[in-house]
């Protein structure tokens, strides 16, 4: 089980860490742990893989890449041999099976943003399927908030 | 990234794994590539500002935390309103990221999109009863989207020129 100090930190450390000299011992203070506990808490949690890391989240596109998300209505007995077909494009990522008619969703990610279109219409050419391409147009995000 | 200077290049693929854990991380960073650490504090808060910077602070893995479910909850929300939707669904607690997208007529009339994460299903559906009732959408056509397996995680980093993003896996259908 989690105790309440590590609890805290991953909920009150997701976002606006102090951009100034000493930011570990800034929000220990807020914390109410040592500077020191801190460095050894996120240590710990880094080790048991419960974050990926601690440090920027980027935003692809204005990096200069293309991104965007993808689906297709995929037959259910040619599922699996359509899914390796598109995961065998190094460009997707995250494809996951949901429960709709379009039930393969992914996100395309290339350096050149222009690259998108071609890689939908390879992907079409090698399935026969339809790609639906569904790029972001906004983004209402308000800090993310994952409660533990 | 063409606007970008090359220090500011540096320094984003310096620290795309992670601060060092020590008392002052960005005088590290600084040493490692060569700048200040007053240089770095000002190139960070610059890259912030500019949205290059999402976030700076701790990436969770949702499944770790044993959140084991995820939805995605589309909307089909009239255009003169989906701002305000929009930012309305992004305060909620249970959602993790909320996106407008192309819709595609007449089979796929959905423009917002959000994520929601949760222990199991019923968690989460507990939290779209919620929302819809906070919000007063029931009358917003939308479907969820459950997540029945996931077929490729490994390759949730790419490469743009020479930095390496690793997307969280909140992003699967957000993006």
């Amino acid at each position: 089980m989690m105790d309440a100090i590590t609890r805290k930190i991953i909920n009150q450390l997701q976002g606006d860490f102090p951009i100034t000299e000493q930011p570990y011992a800034q929000v220990a203070e807020r914390l109410g742990i040592t500077e020191t506990e801190l460095l050894q808490q996120l240590t710990n949690l880094l080790d048991q893989g419960l974050l990926s890391r601690f440090g920027p989240l980027y935003h692809a596109e204005r990096l200069g890449g293309g991104l965007t998300l993808a689906a297709m209505p995929v037959p259910e007995n040619k599922f699996d041999q359509v899914a390796a077909q598109v995961n065998a494009f190094p460009e997707v990522a995250h494809n996951y099976a949901r429960n709709h008619e379009l039930n393969m969703w992914f996100i395309l990610a290339t350096e050149q943003p222009e690259r998108i279109d071609e890689i939908i219409q390879e992907i079409e050419a090698q399935t026969g399927l339809p790609v639906y391409n569904m790029p972001k147009q906004a983004e209402y995000y308000l800090g993310l908030k994952l409660e533990v | 990234m063409d606007n970008l200077t090359e220090s500011e290049q540096r320094l984003i693929e310096t620290i795309q794994g992670g601060l060092p854990l020590v008392a002052r991380p960005y005088a590290a960073v600084g040493e490692q590539i060569g700048l200040t650490e007053a240089e770095v504090i000002a190139s960070l808060a610059h890259l912030i500002q500019i949205g290059v910077i999402k976030r700076l602070g701790i990436v969770v893995r949702h499944r770790q935390l044993g959140y084991r479910a995820n939805a995605m909850v589309v909307w089909d929300v009239p255009d003169a309103q989906v701002t305000a939707i929009g930012q309305q669904l992004g305060q909620f607690d249970g959602v993790s990221l909320c996106y407008r997208r192309a819709r595609h007529l007449p089979e796929w009339p959905y423009n917002l999109y959000c994520m929601i994460h949760g222990k199991d299903r019923n968690a989460v559906l507990r939290d779209l009863d919620k929302l819809i009732a906070i919000y007063n959408l029931s009358h917003i056509p939308h479907q969820v989207l459950f997540s029945r397996r996931c077929f490729k995680q490994s390759g949730a980093c790419y490469t743009f020129r020479s930095v390496t993003i690793c997307l969280p896996q909140r992003a699967a259908g957000g993006g």
